[in-house]
């Protein structure tokens, strides 16, 4: 569960003030609003990413306002990917397990089973350089998933994609959430994404208000 | 009327840009060119190998080696945090940080010699100059191991500090705009994953920094050879001491050898190719 209470934060020239928002264990919440409203500043103060003036956040009933990070144990799905360029798939994949103190082979054998599952198993010795939208958001996700997190936050993980790799991508999502059991919090501009994988839509509105979308 | 628009002769011709930036970019090149054949008809084949056989050159080649490659390796300690906070830190006073470490890079070669002067002998530390301190230290060191110096001014470290305050600002810059390059994103994701900002530092940004890196000890390396003003002040111009490949030139000039010049000059060209060529073959394989 994802819960957050009167959160107050500034980035550049918006303010967002009082936000209150609730996601119940292992819902799906869209969250939508115009471009520069503040929804990745938002997301990264759910990831630890950012730090808010005011207010609080809530894991599973856990205050996580001032924990770092790494100690949040949330996977991230940035909008580009944010691949890591200097390793390989299945370097990437093995990446969290490795860094939370997993053995290599217990790390490399989760990138196996995570990339099984999403289907990039015949990328795992490849680069990042000239692999397509649709691949980079697959490994975006499986890295974000290696380490089963209970919080998902995707920051516009479709909007680059063409139609038909949106699709595929949504197919996987949905996949995901029948498999795992993590509550996800999702932008997105795409109405028809949010009404699609959304359990529940939020909107920022103009005045840099959160409210929930009927 | 839309169709003039798109007209043929309405588009300009590439030819004058295309002439504009190869004519300028070989007009310099030509200097240069220009500058080395000037200096190659000033000496022969024999100076050249009369120099390579002279005692005092060949120490002071290989003291400009020790010497510019202890600069590149403490430029390259010094600029890559250097680079990374610039880059990633937003802080008060980041501008005058910023413009300070800039410093170095504007100001006359002789007066950072001569502020090092000042630096290390008049300035006091608990009522000693910095170089009592040090020289100190060293001759403990000096004691127990004879070829360490026993003090910095005039002496072979003066050497290496004129050559690093001036080179690490040229790698600072170069590290700042080769973190500025590097999507901080990723580094984020690494924390998410499980990583502390020096995780992510050591495993993301580093390793694509890597070719930055090389450029910056590279940049450093080549910027410590050429350097003379601060050393004459700082460390001297002592024959078969404090004599580096800038120095040997001014001594050569000093005593009238103008050939002799030149074709230390030369070997200091043949030396800087041999040596950056070889970095940057080098840095090519690591970074396939």
């Amino acid at each position: 569960m994802i819960e957050i209470r009167d959160l107050s934060v500034r980035a550049g020239n918006f303010h967002l003030k009082g936000v209150n928002l609730r996601v119940p264990k292992s819902g799906y919440a869209v969250l939508m609003g115009k471009t520069g409203c503040g929804k990745t500043t938002l997301l990264e103060c759910v990831c630890g990413l950012k730090r808010a003036l005011s207010g609080r956040i809530f894991f599973d009933g856990h205050d996580v306002t001032m924990l770092r990070p790494a100690e949040r144990g949330v996977g991230y799905v940035p909008q580009d990917g944010a691949i890591f360029s200097t390793m390989k798939v299945s370097e990437q994949l093995a990446f969290g397990p490795r860094v939370r103190g997993w053995k290599k082979t217990d790390a490399l054998s989760r990138a196996e089973e995570i990339a099984e599952e999403l289907g990039i198993g015949y990328l795992m010795n490849r680069y990042p350089a000239g692999l397509s939208g649709g691949e980079r958001q697959r490994i975006a996700l499986g890295r974000a998933l290696s380490c089963r997190p209970q919080i998902l936050c995707l920051d516009e993980p479709l909007s680059a994609l063409d139609d038909e790799t949106k699709e595929e991508i949504c197919e996987l999502i949905e996949h995901l959430r029948r498999n795992h059991p993590f509550t996800a919090l999702h932008i997105t501009h795409s109405r028809a994404e949010a009404e699609r994988l959304g359990d529940m839509v939020f909107v920022i509105g103009p005045d840099g208000c959160l409210r929930e979308d009927d | 009327m839309t169709g003039d628009a798109y007209s043929p002769s309405k588009i300009r011709s590439d030819v004058p840009f295309l002439a504009a930036i190869w004519g300028i970019s070989g007009m310099y090149v030509l200097l240069i060119i220009a500058v080395l054949a000037a200096d190659a008809s000033y000496t022969s084949v024999n100076e050249l190998w009369s120099a390579v056989n002279d005692p005092d050159v060949r120490a002071s080649i290989w003291l400009t080696l020790q010497t510019c490659t202890i600069t590149a390796i403490l430029s390259v300690i010094v600029s890559v945090p250097a680079g990374y906070v610039l880059a990633r830190y937003n802080f008060p006073l980041k501008r005058l940080f910023d413009s300070i470490l800039d410093i170095p890079i504007v100001l006359p070669p002789l007066v950072i010699g001569l502020s090092l002067l000042i630096l290390f002998n008049q300035v006091m530390i608990g009522g000693q100059s910095i170089e009592k301190w040090l020289g100190e230290w060293l001759s403990g060191l000096h004691a127990w191991n004879d070829s360490i110096p026993s003090g910095v001014t005039y002496r072979i470290p003066a050497i290496i500090i004129a050559q690093f305050t001036v080179s690490c600002a040229f790698a600072v810059r170069t590290m700042r705009n080769t973190f500025d390059g590097i999507d901080p994103r990723q580094e984020e994701v690494a924390m998410t994953l499980g990583c502390g900002r020096s995780g992510a530092f050591w495993l993301i940004a580093l390793p694509q920094a890597s070719r930055g890196v090389i450029a910056a000890g590279t940049l450093a390396w080549a910027r410590a050879l050429g350097e003379f003003g601060p050393v004459l002040v700082f460390a001297g111009a002592t024959r078969g001491s404090t004599e580096v490949l800038a120095t040997t030139v001014f001594l050569e000039i000093s005593i009238g050898n103008l050939e002799g010049a030149v074709a230390v000059s030369f070997l200091m060209i043949a030396v800087a190719i041999m040596v950056l060529t070889g970095v940057r073959i080098l840095g090519m394989r690591q970074t396939v």
